[in-house]
């Protein structure tokens, strides 16, 4: 049976893990190569690093800080980040990568994605969304507010239709990030999850707001994610991916173990 | 070990040549020397990416020259669209021909309720006897990522539902391939490329 996957996330800044609340108040929380293989270790099943560095001399840093992340990890290894071009994400493949995660250059550019996918395939381009809740639209889950550059930028794309173009064009996942929910850890935005991964036929991974297990379990149900991210909740050692898969299992979600 | 590895320019080759480095191969990389070829102990097929990349194979002369190692004895392993190269094609390029050692044809998923892409870790239902998968119990997780698959024959050597049941792993003396990608598998993936790596060349010629 195909099982759900538990997708652990580093936030990297200048080569460093870091972790926010609602994208602001960022603690340092460790080496990314070293906590990309604790995660693979503890269970994980896959291991996303997001670059929030935004200067020249920390890209380089990046790319050094992928070589030795993926050096260790055979399971799945998306980065994403600043990668505006097919080019740029050739660097990162070569530097170990199997996935690029691609968010406002997608949006600015919408033909990267299928330029990423021409070379490498569709499943190595994931497409992350970071959106918002709309109170002022008519459905304002379904026609959620796009936002780029950390949550800070609203650009007037809607959540559904954009997935539905990212699909089209050849993106192989979407990583979807509630603002709402992001660093809150009071549960994940089901409905904005499903409203997406029932509009695309690509696996959604659900982003922003886990902090229990019950979480997890309802944003595999009621939220319709074919997978979860978190990173706070394994930084500082609330669980590792093999527990909460463990408690996962008693309730019934199918996930991989014994991982 | 020697091992060689085939690159036709689909996809990405560092996550394969890392798995085999971390088993203490030595993988050479070619996308057209058929020297390499023809005295290559053993040879895996990446690939990820659309069934007509594979053209490139027949362009460079690698399929005629695959075949003659093949029936010389040299372990052959394809990996995902590699492991569909080897039956004799795929409803995803229909004019592209694939080597034919198996006579069945690849085709895409089913549309229904569930999703396609198959994406993520899924378990296998190992066959009895496998070289491949020796070591390896079913219900053991590998991760897939693809949208064509392979059906179950004869040679299947593990099999995996997705939808239906497919073939996850097929081994018919020397040729082996795995639809799943046994370098993003964890431990029970490094298994099987160990496995691999530890099967040597039969016949003499």
């Amino acid at each position: 049976m195909l099982t759900k996957r538990i997708i652990a996330c580093l936030d990297v800044r200048d080569g460093r893990v870091v972790k926010g609340v609602q994208f602001v108040d960022i603690v340092d929380a460790g080496d990314p190569a070293e906590l990309a293989a604790r995660h693979a270790r503890e269970g994980a099943d896959e291991i996303v690093l997001l670059d929030i560095t935004a200067t020249h001399e920390g890209r380089k840093t990046l790319l050094d800080t992928v070589r030795r992340a993926a050096n260790e990890l055979f399971v799945p290894f998306c980065v994403g980040g600043g990668i505006r071009t097919a080019h740029d994400a050739e660097h990162v493949f070569n530097a170990g990568a199997d996935k690029v995660s691609v968010n406002s250059a997608a949006i600015a550019n919408p033909a990267l994605i299928s330029d990423i996918g021409r070379s490498f395939g569709a499943q190595a381009v994931v497409v992350a969304i970071d959106a918002r809740r709309d109170p002022a639209a008519a459905d304002p889950v379904r026609d959620a507010q796009v936002l780029i550059a950390g949550g800070r930028k609203v650009t007037g794309r809607r959540v559904v239709e954009w997935a539905r173009e990212a699909e089209q064009r050849g993106a192989g996942e979407i990583l979807l990030t509630s603002m709402d929910a992001d660093g809150t850890r009071a549960g994940f935005d089901c409905e904005l999850t499903a409203a997406v991964s029932q509009a695309v036929s690509i696996p959604v991974i659900a982003s922003g707001g886990a902090g229990t297990v019950a979480h997890f379990t309802d944003v595999f149900t009621r939220g319709c994610a074919d997978a979860a991210l978190a990173a706070s909740i394994f930084h500082f050692g609330v669980s590792s991916a093999r527990s909460l898969k463990q408690e996962l299992e008693q309730a019934g979600i199918p996930v991989r173990l014994p991982c | 070990m020697r091992v060689t590895v085939i690159d036709y320019k689909a996809g990405n080759l560092a996550s394969v040549l890392k798995a085999l480095r971390h088993l203490g191969a030595e993988p050479e990389v070619t996308d057209s020397d058929l020297a390499v070829i023809a005295r290559a102990e053993r040879i895996v097929l990446p690939g990820v990416g659309h069934f007509a990349a594979t053209a490139r194979l027949d362009a460079t002369g690698i399929t005629a020259a695959v075949r003659e190692v093949i029936a010389c004895g040299i372990p052959f392993l394809g990996i995902c669209v590699g492991m569909q190269w080897l039956f004799a094609g795929s409803t995803e390029a229909p004019d592209q021909p694939g080597l034919a050692a198996f006579p069945e044809s690849c085709a895409r998923f089913p549309e229904g309720s569930e999703k396609v892409p198959h994406v993520g870790w899924n378990s296998l239902a190992v066959a009895p006897n496998s070289r491949l998968l020796s070591g390896v119990a079913s219900g053991e997780f590998v991760y897939f990522t693809h949208s064509y698959r392979a059906p179950v024959i004869a040679s299947t050597a593990a099999t995996t539902t997705y939808i239906e049941p497919f073939s996850a792993a097929v081994e018919k003396g020397n040729i082996f391939g795995t639809q799943f990608h046994p370098e993003k598998s964890g431990t029970t993936g490094l298994q099987i490329l160990s496995n691999f790596l530890a099967i040597a060349k039969e016949s003499a010629c």
